[in-house]
Formats: C-alpha cells, structure tokens, sequence
C-alpha cells in the first residue's frame, strides 16, 4: 500500500534575481510501514522538496504537481490552512538542529501538548497524562519532572528526543526527519537513530529521512532516493543503491565516505567542481560538469530514468540502449 | 532574588545622588533666582534680603546643598518658592494623578496600535500594508510631537470643533492629549515590533510549530509575540516613566494641571525646590519602572538568571 506518492513536482522560488528551480520534477512514493532516506548535498533540494509537500514554504515559493497522493488524498492543491490540521496529526516532521527547533520561552511540556489539544481535542488532563507517556516513550527519565522545565534545560540529544515526541504524539502515519542527527555528536547520532529504529516498528509509522550522510541511512532505510540539482537522479533499495550504484554522482558519494581502514592512510576522496546554479540550470543532466564520463548529449538532453529493476531506476545517459556497450560493461 | 534586590537598591540611591547633585549644581549655575526681580517690578533690597534669608538662599551654595540633601532624606521635598503656602510634595500628590491618568491611557494606546502595526506589516511585508504602515511609522518618528499636537489641536478644535481645546472633564477631553503622547511611541514601538517580528518568524521553532499544525494565528499570537515582545518590554520602562510623570508639552497645550506643567512653570519662574523635587520624583520613577522591568524579563524568558 502506497502512503504517499508523487508525481513530477516541481518547486520554484521566485526573487529579485529570477526563479529558482530548487526542485525539478522528481517522483516518488513511500509505502505504508517503510522507511526511506533522500540524501544528497546541500541544495539538492531534498529539505525543499518535503517543505513543499507539507505547504511550509515562504509565500514565494510556489509548487506544481501532476499528483500528490496522501493515504488515498489528492494534494496538489490543498491549502495552506487545510494542509495544517494534518500536519502533526497524520504527518510529523523533525527538524536538524534541537537547539534552535524548540521554543525557548515554552515549557517543554506546554510544546508537547499543544498539537494533542489541538488534534486530539484532550483535556488539559489528558494530555498531560499523554505527553508523560510518550516522554517515556522517548527514553527521557523522571518525564513528570521535566515537563515542567524549559528547553535550555535540556542537553541536545535531549531536546532531538523532545522534539521527536511532538512529532509522534498524535501517532502520525508519516515521519519526515530533517537531518535529524546531523547536529548531535557521534555518540547520541547512533542513541537517536537506535530510538527512531525502535518507534518505527512499535508504531508502524512510515518514514521518510532526508541527510548528506549515507553512513545514517545504511542500516535505517529500506530504500534510498539520492537527489542532485533538484532532480532525484537515482533510487532503488538500500542494497542496490549501496552494492549495484548505477549513477557516477552515487558512485561519487559512496566513495567520498570516509574510510577507516587500519594501516594505510587514505586521502579523503571528495567529488570535484560545485553543484550547479538553480537560477540558471543546465539545460541537459545537471551533473555533467562534475562527471568524469560526461558524453555531449548529458549537456544538451536531461537524461531519462531507466529502470534497471523493479525497483532500482538511474537518470543518466550511460544507462541509454545506445550508450557505447563498453560503458555499459565499465558500469555494469 | 533578595541579594539582587538590595543590590539594585543601593545602586539606585547613589544614582539618586548623583542626578541630585548635578541637578542642584547646574540649577544654581544659571544666572538669576527665584526671587530675580522681573524687569517692570522692582523690589527693595531690604525686602530681597528678606525673601532670600527665609528660604535659606543667602546661606553659601553647600549649606544650601547640605540641608537639601538632609531634608531629601526624611522625604521632604521643601515648600515651592514661588507659592509658599504649597509645598513640592503636595504638588506631586495633586498633579501626579492627573499626568498618570493620562499617560497610562496613552501607553495602552501606544501598546496596542504600535504592537498591531508592527505585527501587521511584519507579516504582510513587502505589502501595500506594510507600506503604509511603516511610512505613517517613519513620519511619525520625524515629526516632533508639539508639531502633532498643535496640528490636531488646530484641525479638530478649532476648525471642525469636535472636540475640546483644554481641560479633563470628559473622555472627549482625553482624545488629544492621548494622541499627543502616543504618537512618538507609537511609531517607534511599530518599528520595534516590525523588526523583532521578522526576526522571530525565520526561527526554526516558528517552522517547528507550523509542522505540528498550530494554526497559523496562534503561530504568531502565541509562538512568534512571546519572543518578539523582548525588546518592547526593554522600551517600556522609559516610556512608562516618561509618559506617566506627565509631558511636558501635551500638558502645557491641553492646560492639563499635572506635573509635567507645573515642572514647565517650575523651569521659567526657576522654583528651585519645585525642579529638583519633580526632577527626584521622574529619576525615582525610571529607576522604579527600570526594576520592575527587568523582574518582568525574567518573568518572559526563564534562561534569564535575576541574581546576576
């Protein structure tokens, strides 16, 4: 069963200078229970693309869509105001920094129960009772204690578990996690991501983790979409995305990980050039100045996706029919 | 909190001195006195001699500063030169309430049109609302407020006759000089507000109560108003102690008796123990209104620590 599904959505913010066109038409789906990571660098458009999605964009920016399929419900055209009685209900979001994602002048318990009172209608009482329950959930201790505190009160790992139990107190269907780890420190990175694992599968929420970081990804999602230039240029499950990468800019990610091998040391291997200007995009793929195996036509046509498996697709030339069959060998 | 409190006390009694000692000196720096005959009436040395010997004014300038401080310390603030039968401290209990009156209906109106304003074009900016009101905002600050009140008085009393030129007798009364004095305040507190607010809105908490589908009213009279209320409180102590010890101008134009007048009489006829008396009792109120204040900043925001 597919949760959510979309279909070619493009998102443009218009300034001074023009339009960007942070995201470019991309396509995808989640389905009911899964987890999936969107990872690319910053300005790949992967935040964009979920912002939009949800109507949590500046008044300047504007989305089109042939279809956004939400649990059966269309939502190209849902307004801002509809869209937000089902965020917090039926969607929760998390956000990269802890520090700054809580507000400093509110209890942390009064942030808790907001969106209860507000979705679920409970009385103070209630919520109250609610928001201890799902603290616990969280793994915070003595919960009864700390509703009352505010959040300078708390540590960053803390405040990341606080606001992973807002977004989970109304038991969402999807869980859309920003960088969700990239501001906490190695030790309470694998403490989040352990927590995140764990409340997936007690709670059967699907979710969707947006990071630069593949190492986050590896073993919490069942699928991958990578994102380059607004356009999503390759996604198949984490498998094939991890052991058969079929684009060179996921062959340039996977190898830019850092290594820790014993013994020899290793240069850092980075991805040379600079991701391409959204106000001004290349009229063919978007990565063809940082490819080293760019032919003519990645600079005039975009690339179609192929589909390599039912559920591994590229977007890059070399995948082509035509393509010189000794790529397709150096690839393959 | 109590270590603060007598801390602050302390700090605040030598400012006292200090705006007493200066007041007096420079008072008494300025050519002539109370009792300097006006150019058309002479008066008989003898007579001078006298005058100047019952009120202490032949003694040398540091006896006189020395009682001065003596009799400040029991909390008397002298007799009026000008009107000896009145002393400074009945004048303060009798104009006091009047100027207050006033000037808190004035900072309520302030408040609430300037923190409107403000919320109004930080959320419609870029928009013909934020225009407007950020170009009433910047005429507002320019244009000195005697100018204001002059104008208005004019058009509204004098040529359209729709409301009264001086007195308190009736809410009608209180039109003007409202105005007069919320005018100033207004317009900076709609800057401030503007600004504060846009501030707040890009924070990531603003994002954070958006995604947990807080309607976007309560976004902004809840979630953004709390943190961008800081620096109007910051503007509120003065303001409170300025507009509530009475202006001097409005006062003067609307004839309103309070003590913003009378320190405008006190200042030409050079009462002396009616200026420094009004100028202990305004320093006192922006002390007082400048503490209460920065409890009320703990108040709103926890991460501020009081005994520090």
């Amino acid at each position: 069963m597919k949760l959510l599904q979309v279909e070619n959505l493009k998102t443009t913010f218009h300034i001074d200078a023009g339009q960007v066109q942070a995201v470019r038409g991309i396509s995808f789906h989640v389905e009911k229970g899964e987890s999936i990571g969107i990872v690319g660098e910053s300005g790949s458009g992967k935040s964009v693309s979920m912002l939009s999605l949800l109507k949590l964009l500046p008044d300047n920016a504007t989305l089109t869509a042939d279809n956004i399929l939400f649990d059966g419900a269309q939502m190209v055209n849902t307004s801002q105001k509809a869209m937000r009685k089902m965020l917090g209900r039926d969607i929760g979001m998390i956000f990269q920094d802890p520090m700054t994602s809580l507000n400093p002048l509110f209890t942390v318990g009064e942030q808790i129960i907001e969106p209860l009172r507000i979705h679920q209608k409970l009385s103070k009482e209630a919520a109250r009772q609610r928001a201890i329950e799902i603290l616990r959930m969280v793994e915070i201790p003595s919960p009864e204690k700390r509703l009352k505190q505010y959040p300078h009160e708390f540590s960053g790992g803390m405040r990341q578990r606080v606001m992973i139990a807002i977004a989970l107190s109304c038991s969402p269907k999807l869980l859309i996690a920003d960088e969700p780890t990239t501001a906490l420190d190695v030790t309470i990175q694998a403490q989040i991501l352990d927590l995140m694992r764990d409340l997936k599968d007690k709670l059967n929420v699907s979710i969707v983790m947006i990071t630069h970081d593949l190492g986050v990804i590896a073993n919490m999602c069942n699928r991958i979409i990578v994102m380059y230039g607004g356009t999503i240029v390759e996604q198949g499950t984490t498998r094939e995305i991890f052991y058969k990468p079929r684009h060179p800019y996921t062959w340039g990610l996977l190898r830019s990980i850092p290594q820790f091998t014993e013994g020899e040391k290793k240069k850092l291997i980075s991805i040379p050039g600079s991701p391409p200007d959204l106000l001004r995009p290349p009229a063919g793929c978007a990565f063809t100045s940082r490819c080293p195996y760019a032919m003519k036509v990645c600079e005039k046509q975009p690339p179609q996706s192929v589909a390599l498996s039912e559920t591994h697709q590229a977007a890059c030339w070399l995948m082509h029919p035509k393509a010189a069959n000794h790529m397709r060998e150096v690839i393959g | 909190m109590a270590g603060y409190i007598v801390k602050r006390f302390f700090a605040s009694i030598l400012t006292m001195f200090v705006l007493i000692t200066i007041t007096f000196f420079l008072m008494h720096a300025v050519p002539g006195g109370p009792f300097s005959p006006a150019e058309e009436r002479k008066v008989p040395k003898s007579v001078m001699e006298k005058m100047e010997e019952k009120f202490g004014l032949n003694e040398p300038l540091s006896v006189q500063y020395v009682n001065y401080l003596k009799s400040i310390a029991q909390g008397d603030l002298g007799f009026s030169f000008k009107q000896s039968d009145v002393t400074v401290n009945e004048l303060i209990s009798r104009g006091f309430p009047v100027s207050a009156k006033v000037g808190l209906v004035a900072i309520v109106v302030a408040l609430i049109v300037g923190m409107l304003l403000g919320i109004t074009s930080a959320i419609k900016r870029g928009k013909w609302a934020d225009w407007a009101s950020m170009i009433f905002a910047t005429v507002g600050i320019s244009i000195p407020n005697f100018v204001i009140t002059v104008l208005m008085l004019f058009l509204f009393a004098v040529v359209l006759k729709l409301l009264p030129t001086y007195g308190l007798s009736s809410w009608k009364h209180y039109i003007l000089p409202v105005i007069g004095l919320a005018f100033g305040p207004i317009a900076y507190i709609a800057r401030l507000m503007r600004s504060s607010m846009l501030e707040v809105m890009r924070q990531d908490y603003i994002l954070t109560a958006r995604a947990k589908g807080v309607p976007e009213y309560r976004v902004i009279f809840k979630h953004a108003l709390k943190n961008a209320i800081i620096p109007i409180v910051t503007y509120l102590g003065p303001l409170v102690a300025a507009l509530l010890t009475g202006s001097f101008i409005v006062e003067r134009v609307f004839s309103i008796p309070g003590i913003g007048r009378d320190f405008v009489t006190g200042i030409s006829d050079r009462d002396y123990s009616v200026i420094l008396g009004l100028t202990v009792f305004l320093g006192l109120f922006i002390i007082v209104a400048n503490f209460i204040v920065d409890v009320l900043y703990a108040i709103i925001d926890r991460r501020v620590k009081i005994e520090e």
